[in-house]
C-alpha cells in the first residue's frame, strides 16, 4: 500500500507529518475555544437573566 | 442578484443563525475533499521524472501557499468593509482568519524548505518569492499581536485594518514575485489558465481536489472562528456593562 518514496522518503513524510500536525492543532484549538466561549457566554447570560 | 441583501449578515445574530445551518455540510465536504485529494496525490500518483517522489509535496505546498495569499486578501476585503461600513462582523471575520492564514504560510514555508533541500541543495534562499512569503508571515504575526495588544475592540479593528492594507502589498508581491523578477530559485506558478503551462494532468486532478479541500477547510474554520469572536465580543460587552452598573 505504501508507495516507494525512494531516497526522498524522509523529505516527503516529514512534509506530510508537519503539515497535518499543524492543521490538526489549528482545528482542535479552534473547536475547543469555540466550545469554551459558547459555554462562558451562556453562563454569563444565564446569570444576568437571573439577576434581572 | 441583489447584493444589498448580503448586508443582513452584518447582523451578528443573523450571521450565527445562518452559518450554523451551513457549517456542518461545509465541514464534511472540506474533510472529504482534503482526505480524498491527499490520499489520491500521495498513494496514486507517479513520481516525476525530475523531482522523483518529492513531487508529492505539491499537494500540501501549492494549496497552502494559495490560501496564505488569498486569506490575506479576504482580510483586506473585510477590513475595507469595516473601515467603510463599520460592521463588526467583518472586522471579527478578519481577526478570525488571521491565525488560519498564518498556519497556511508556515506550511508553505516549511514544505518549500523541505522540498528545496534535495532539489535546490538548500533549505532557504533569499529569492523574491521566498522572501516575500517570509515577510507575509511576519505581517500575519504582527496582525495577530496587534489585535491582542489593544483592549478596545474598535481601536484594534481600525489599526489592524490599516496594517492589513499595508500588508496587502506583500501578499500581492508573494503572488506575482516570480513574474516581477526573472531571477531567484522559485519556479513559475504550478497552475495556470493556460493549459500548456499547467502541471501534467496526472498531478493536476488530485491537486485541484486538494485545493478545493483547503478552500472549504478555510471557509468552515473561518465561520467557526468568526462565531467565536462574535460571542467573545458580546461576552466582553456584557461583563463591562455588569462592572459599570
Amino acid at each position: 500500500m505504501m508507495p516507494d518514496l525512494g531516497k526522498y522518503a524522509e523529505a516527503v513524510l516529514s512534509s506530510y507529518a508537519v503539515s497535518l500536525l499543524l492543521l490538526v492543532v489549528l482545528t482542535v484549538a479552534s473547536v475547543r475555544r469555540a466550545r469554551r466561549v459558547r459555554k462562558e457566554l451562556q453562563d454569563i447570560e444565564g446569570k444576568m437573566r437571573k439577576d434581572g | 442578484m441583489n447584493f444589498n441583501a448580503l448586508w443582513q449578515y452584518a447582523n451578528p445574530k443573523k450571521f450565527i443563525e445562518t452559518t450554523d445551518r451551513v457549517l456542518p455540510a461545509i465541514s464534511v465536504l472540506a474533510g472529504l475533499c482534503m482526505v480524498a485529494g491527499l490520499i489520491w496525490g500521495f498513494f496514486f500518483t507517479p513520481e516525476d521524472y525530475r523531482q522523483g517522489s518529492t513531487v508529492k509535496i505539491i499537494y500540501l505546498h501549492v494549496p497552502s501557499a494559495l490560501m496564505a495569499i488569498n486569506i490575506w486578501l479576504m482580510m483586506l476585503v473585510t477590513s475595507l468593509v469595516w473601515i467603510v461600513r463599520r460592521h463588526h462582523v467583518s472586522a471579527l471575520a478578519a481577526r478570525a482568519a488571521a491565525p488560519i492564514g498564518m498556519v497556511m504560510t508556515v506550511i508553505a514555508l516549511v514544505t518549500g524548505a523541505i522540498w528545496g533541500q534535495p532539489m535546490w541543495g538548500t533549505w532557504w534562499a533569499w529569492d523574491p518569492r521566498l522572501t516575500s512569503f517570509l515577510i507575509l508571515f511576519l505581517f500575519y504575526l504582527g496582525y495577530i499581536a496587534l489585535w491582542s495588544a489593544i483592549e478596545n475592540d474598535d481601536t484594534a479593528a481600525d489599526l489592524t485594518a490599516i496594517l492589513c492594507l499595508v500588508g496587502s502589498v506583500f501578499a500581492l508581491l508573494s503572488r506575482y514575485a516570480v513574474n516581477f523578477w526573472n531571477q531567484g530559485l522559485h519556479q513559475g506558478a504550478s497552475l495556470s489558465l493556460d493549459r500548456e503551462e499547467n502541471v501534467a494532468d496526472v498531478f493536476w486532478y488530485p491537486l485541484v481536489v486538494t485545493m478545493a479541500g483547503f478552500v472549504l477547510f478555510f471557509v468552515a474554520l473561518v465561520i467557526l472562528r468568526t462565531q467565536t469572536e462574535i460571542r467573545a465580543r458580546r461576552m466582553r460587552a456584557l461583563l463591562a456593562r455588569e462592572r459599570m452598573g
